[in-house]
C-alpha cells in the first residue's frame, strides 16, 4: 500500500500539537472530492429537531432524505413515538416541473388529521428552493386551518454546512418558545438544551436535577414536547450541552427573555460533577449546592471501584476521537484519561477556532488535532499513532474494525447510555470490552495472519 | 387483486424504497479500482455511505462535489473538476462513476459536457469517467442500479475484445448479496465458463481484515473484463421488473450492438427460477448440469418435503424491491406458503402482471401493492393477518407489533450481523431461506405453546 497523502487544501485543517504555530483552519465548506464525514444542512436540522416526540416531522423533497433519516437516532420518548416515523412528500418529476406546493399542502393536512401532532416541522431539502415552492406560505395556511404551529425549517442541503442546519433548527424552536403561559414554574428552574436522550440519558440527568430541587421546564430536544418548549422562556437558566448545536438558541433566549446560559457536559465523572456544581452555583439556595455535593459523592463512590478495575487493564492504551461536535471531544479526552488511556488524535466535524484551541490545550504533546477529516486521513493517523481504540460513529466504525482496533460508538445512533455517572461506567465497560476482546489477536495488524507450514 | 387503500395518502410514510443514486453507487462499488462521485450536496454521499455501511459493515467511500449556494446558481463545473482532481490524488482510481442527484439534475447540469472538457484538459491518461443520470425524483434505488449497470456497459462494454477469455459469460445479477455473487461465479466456473459479473461487489463489500487501509478495496469486476463483454457467449440478466423500467438494459445493448445473445431471467430464487438459470447455463456452455447441483437440488426438494406441513397455507407478507419480491413470492408459491401481500415502494407498472404470469396458481390470492410504504403495509396487515414477514429489516416494527416472525433478507438489514452472507440465489439459497422460514414459524409456534415440547 502506498502511503496516504494529505490533500494540500486540507493541510491547514490538521495540526500536531507541538509542531509550530497553531492556526487551524475550520468552519469552512468541505472540500469537493475529499470524502468528508459530514452530512449537510438538512442533517443538522433533522438531528436536532428529531427527538421532539409529539411533533410531525415532514421532509419536503424526494424520498431519500426522509428514508435515510427514518428512526435514525437512539432518542427515546417517555410518551408519543411520532418522531420515529418518517414522512416525506416524495417528490416526483411532475412535482419538480410544476411545483410541489399543492402536494405539500395535501400531505401536511392529511398527516396532521391522521396523527394529531402538537406542531409540525417542514424540512425544505435541496430542490425545494430551486423549484420555487413557498414553504412558508403553505405552513402559514395550514397552521391557521389546523390551529397548531407549523414551522418551515430552511434546511436545503447545499446552503451551508451541518452547522447552518443547527441554526435553522434553533430558529424553528425559537419560534415556539414564548407562546405559552409560564405559570407554576419554580424560581429554581432550568431548561436542558442539547441533550437528545440517547438511551434514556436525559432521564438520568433529570433525576439528578430533581434531587437537587431544580425543576426542569423543557428538555430541548431529548424526550421533547412541544408544549414544554412553548413555555421554556419561564425557566431561570439554560443549561447547554452539545454547544455546537444549541448555543444559538441559548443566545436567542438570553437576548429576548434575559435567560442566562451555561455550557456543560454530562460525559465523564469530572464533567458530570462540574455540570451539577455549575447549575447549583447559579441559584442562591445553599441547599442546592449541598445536595449536588451529596449526589456527586454518592455516585462517584459507587462507580470508582469499578472504574479502577477497568483502569488497571486499560492503562497505557491509545485512543483516537472523531466526533461531530468538539465539545464532546473535550469530555472524551478527560474521560479516557480517567481510564488511563491517552488521546493521540482528536477531531470533529464542526469545531470552531476556540474549540480547537481548547482541545489542543487539553491534549498531550504530539496529539493530532483535525477538522472535517475523511476516512483516509483517519486511517493514516490511526495507523501512524498505533491506536488501540477509535471513538466515532457508524461511518468511522469500519475504519477501526478493518484495521483491527477497538471501537466505541459515541454518535447519535448508539443504544448505550454514556452520559451521567452511570454513563461513565457504561463507557468504561464498552471501551474495555472492545479493546480487551481476544479477537484482535487474529487481526493482520496485530500479527494474526495465517502461518504456513508448507 | 390490487386493492387501493381506503385512506390513500399523498405523503410517503416510512418509505419502502430508497433514492436512485444509492443504486448507482452500489454498482460502482462492484468495479475493480472504481470510486463513486455524487454530483450534488455533501449530505447525499454521507447518507448513502452510512446506509450502505450499516448493511455491509465495510468501508464505503463515496465522494461528493459538495454544492454550495453559489454552485447551485452558477453551476457545478468548478466543483466537479475539483472533486475529480481530489479523488484522483487520494484514491488513484481506474474508473470514477459519476451519479447525479436531484439537485444537479434540477439545475440542469451538463455532466457529459463537463466530462468531455475535463478529459481534454486534465485526464487524457486519467481514470475512465462514467456518468449515469440518477435524479432521485424518478424511480428508486433499483432503477438507479440498473441505469448505472447499463451506463458502464454502454461506455465500456464493446471497447476491446482483447480482454476476452473465451468461454466468457456476462451476468447482470441485480441487487443481491455478496454471497449470491460468489455463488453465480462458482456455478459459471462449474459449467466451464468465465463469468463477467457486473457489478461484482462480492469482495469489495465482504472483504478480509487489513494491515493497511485500502483506499479502494480489492475485488470488483476488472475493467478489461467489462471492455470485452461485447464478445462474450451470452448475457444473463437476473431480474424481470426494474431493469425493464429504465428502457434498454445492458444485456439488450450488447445484443443489439454486438450480437451477444441475451437471456432475460428472473432472480434465481427457488426451484423453478434456479432450474431456468441452470438450463440457460447448459445452453450457453453446452455442458450438462454438474452432478453437484443435481445433488443440491435433490437435497433442497428433500428438505421441502420434510417441512411441508409446517408451512402449508401460511400467510406471508413479502416486501422490498420488486424483483426480489417476485422471486421470493415465486419460491413461496412452490412451498405452499401464500404471499398474501407483495409490496414494494417501487412502481414499475409491471409488477402485478409479472406476479400473475409467474405464479398463475395464486392468481387472485395475492394482494399486490406497488408504490406502497411501510405505514400502508402495516395497515394492510390489520386486514390480512399475516403469519410471517419476509423482507428487509425495515419491516421489523410491524412484525414486532403483530408478534410474528420476520425473516430478514435482501437490503437493507441494519439490525443483524452477516447481511453480506445471506444467500438467496440458487438451490443453496433456496435451502437456506427455507430453513430460516420454516424454523421461524416453528420457533414462533414453540414459543407460544404452553407445553414447551422438545420434538416436532
Amino acid at each position: 500500500m502506498p502511503d496516504i497523502q494529505i490533500l494540500k487544501e486540507r493541510e491547514r485543517q490538521i495540526h500536531q500539537k507541538g509542531s509550530g504555530n497553531f492556526a487551524m483552519a475550520c468552519e469552512q465548506k468541505s472540500l469537493a472530492g475529499a470524502v468528508s464525514q459530514r452530512a449537510c444542512v438538512f442533517c443538522g436540522s433533522r438531528v436536532v429537531l428529531y427527538p421532539i416526540a409529539d411533533a410531525l416531522h415532514l421532509v419536503h423533497g424526494p424520498v431519500g432524505c426522509a428514508a435515510y433519516t427514518w428512526d435514525i437516532r437512539g432518542s427515546l420518548s417517555s410518551g408519543p413515538q411520532l418522531h420515529r416515523l418518517s414522512f416525506s412528500t416524495d417528490l416526483q418529476e411532475k412535482d419538480v416541473i410544476f411545483g410541489a406546493e399543492p402536494k405539500l399542502y395535501m400531505a401536511l393536512t392529511e398527516l396532521i388529521d391522521a396523527y394529531q401532532p402538537k406542531a409540525a416541522f417542514v424540512y425544505a431539502t435541496c430542490i425545494v428552493g430551486l423549484i420555487g415552492d413557498d414553504v412558508e406560505a403553505v405552513c402559514k395556511r395550514v397552521a391557521l386551518e389546523k390551529g397548531i404551529p407549523v414551522l418551515a425549517v430552511h434546511s436545503e442541503g447545499f446552503k451551508g454546512t451541518k452547522k447552518d442546519g443547527y441554526q435553522a433548527a434553533c430558529d424553528a424552536i425559537g419560534r415556539l418558545v414564548g407562546t405559552r403561559s409560564t405559570e407554576n414554574i419554580s424560581p429554581f428552574s432550568i431548561n436542558i438544551l442539547g441533550d437528545f436522550n440517547l438511551a434514556g440519558e436525559i432521564w438520568m440527568i433529570k433525576k439528578y436535577y430533581a434531587e437537587m430541587g431544580i425543576q426542569v421546564v423543557a428538555t430541548i430536544t431529548g424526550d421533547g414536547r412541544v408544549d414544554d418548549i412553548c413555555r421554556a422562556h419561564g425557566a431561570k437558566l439554560n443549561v447547554v450541552q452539545c454547544s455546537g448545536s444549541m448555543t444559538k438558541l441559548a443566545e436567542h433566549m438570553k437576548e429576548k427573555y434575559g435567560i442566562p446560559y451555561i455550557k456543560v457536559s454530562y460525559f465523564g465523572l469530572e464533567d458530570m460533577a462540574d455540570a451539577l456544581y455549575k447549575v447549583a452555583q447559579h441559584f442562591p439556595d445553599k441547599n442546592i449546592q449541598t445536595r449536588a455535593e451529596d449526589i456527586v459523592r454518592r455516585e462517584v463512590k459507587e462507580i470508582l471501584p469499578e472504574l479502577k478495575r477497568y483502569r488497571t487493564a486499560l492503562t497505557g492504551k491509545k485512543a483516537a476521537i472523531y466526533v461531530g461536535g468538539a465539545f464532546k471531544a473535550f469530555s472524551l479526552v478527560r474521560a479516557l484519561r480517567l481510564l488511563g488511556i491517552k488521546t493521540v488524535l482528536a477531531g470533529s466535524q464542526t469545531g470552531n477556532p476556540k474549540d480547537y484551541k481548547q482541545l489542543k490545550d487539553l491534549c498531550d504533546e504530539g496529539t493530532i488535532i483535525i477538522d472535517d477529516a475523511n476516512p483516509l486521513e483517519l486511517s493514516k493517523f490511526v495507523k501512524e499513532k498505533d491506536v488501540d481504540l477509535l471513538i466515532g460513529g457508524v461511518k468511522e466504525r469500519p475504519i477501526a474494525y478493518k484495521l483491527g482496533l477497538g471501537f466505541c460508538d459515541h454518535n447519535h445512533e448508539r443504544k448505550e447510555a454514556l452520559a451521567g455517572f452511570v454513563g461513565m461506567k457504561n463507557f468504561a465497560q464498552e471501551v474495555y470490552s472492545s479493546i480487551m476482546s481476544p479477537v484482535w489477536k487474529f487481526a493482520p495488524r496485530r500479527g494474526g495472519e495465517y502461518v504456513s507450514r508448507a | 387483486m390490487s386493492v387501493a387503500l381506503k385512506n390513500h395518502y399523498v405523503s410517503t410514510r416510512n418509505a419502502c424504497k430508497l433514492c436512485t443514486p444509492l443504486g448507482a453507487t452500489l454498482v460502482f462499488k462492484g468495479i475493480e479500482g472504481a470510486m463513486s462521485l455524487l454530483h450534488g450536496s455533501q449530505g447525499c454521499s454521507t447518507y448513502i455511505r452510512r446506509y450502505l455501511i450499516s448493511h455491509f459493515r465495510e468501508p464505503v467511500d463515496i465522494a461528493s462535489s459538495n454544492f454550495s449556494e453559489e454552485t447551485a446558481v452558477f453551476g457545478g463545473g468548478k466543483n466537479f473538476a475539483t472533486a475529480l482532481q481530489n479523488i484522483v490524488a487520494q484514491y488513484h482510481p481506474s474508473l470514477v462513476g459519476i451519479a447525479t442527484t436531484c439537485l444537479s439534475e434540477t439545475i440542469g447540469e451538463d455532466v457529459p459536457g463537463m466530462i468531455r472538457s475535463i478529459t481534454a484538459e486534465f485526464f487524457k491518461q486519467g481514470p475512465v469517467l462514467v456518468h449515469v443520470s440518477t435524479p432521485s425524483y424518478t424511480g428508486t434505488h433499483a432503477e438507479g442500479f440498473w441505469a448505472a449497470t447499463r451506463a458502464v456497459v454502454e461506455r465500456l462494454g464493446g471497447k476491446s475484445r482483447l480482454g476476452n477469455r473465451g468461454g466468457q459469460i456476462n451476468i447482470f445479477p441485480g441487487i443481491c448479496s455478496p454471497a449470491d455473487l460468489r455463488l453465480l461465479k462458482e456455478i459459471a466456473a462449474d459449467f466451464g465458463l468465465y463469468a463477467v459479473i457486473l457489478p461484482d461487489y462480492s469482495k469489495t463489500l465482504d472483504g478480509p481484515s487489513w494491515s493497511d487501509y485500502h483506499p479502494l478495496p480489492a475485488g470488483g469486476t476488472p475493467i478489461e473484463d467489462i471492455t470485452s463483454m461485447g464478445w462474450s457467449l451470452g448475457s444473463l440478466t437476473l431480474g424481470r421488473v426494474a431493469c425493464v423500467n429504465i428502457g434498454k438494459t445492458a444485456g439488450e445493448f450488447l445484443r443489439s450492438g454486438f450480437d451477444v445473445r441475451h437471456y432475460p431471467l428472473g432472480m434465481p430464487i427457488g426451484v423453478q427460477e434456479t432450474d431456468e438459470l441452470m438450463q440457460t447455463f447448459e445452453i450457453v456452455s453446452g455442458v450438462h448440469i454438474p452432478e453437484k447441483y443435481l445433488l443440491e437440488r435433490g437435497q433442497l426438494v428433500d428438505a421441502l418435503t420434510d417441512g411441508h406441513k409446517y408451512v402449508f397455507e401460511k400467510k406471508a407478507f413479502v416486501y422490498g424491491e420488486e424483483d426480489l419480491v417476485l422471486g421470493i413470492a415465486t419460491f413461496l408459491s412452490e412451498i405452499g406458503i401464500t404471499p398474501v401481500l407483495c409490496a414494494s415502494g417501487a412502481k414499475s407498472g409491471n409488477f402485478k402482471r409479472l406476479l400473475d404470469e409467474r405464479i398463475p396458481l395464486l392468481k387472485g390470492k395475492i394482494e399486490v401493492a406497488d408504490g406502497e410504504d411501510f405505514a400502508g403495509i402495516a395497515e394492510r396487515a390489520q386486514r390480512l393477518q399475516p403469519d410471517i414477514m419476509i423482507g428487509n429489516s425495515k419491516g421489523y416494527s410491524i412484525a414486532r407489533d403483530l408478534k410474528i416472525p420476520l425473516v430478514r433478507i435482501g437490503f437493507p438489514v441494519h439490525d443483524r450481523i452477516g447481511s453480506q452472507r445471506i444467500q438467496h440465489y440458487g438451490y443453496r439459497g433456496a435451502l437456506a431461506l427455507y430453513d430460516r422460514i420454516v424454523n421461524a414459524l416453528l420457533e414462533a409456534k414453540q414459543d407460544d405453546s404452553s407445553v414447551g415440547y422438545s420434538y416436532l
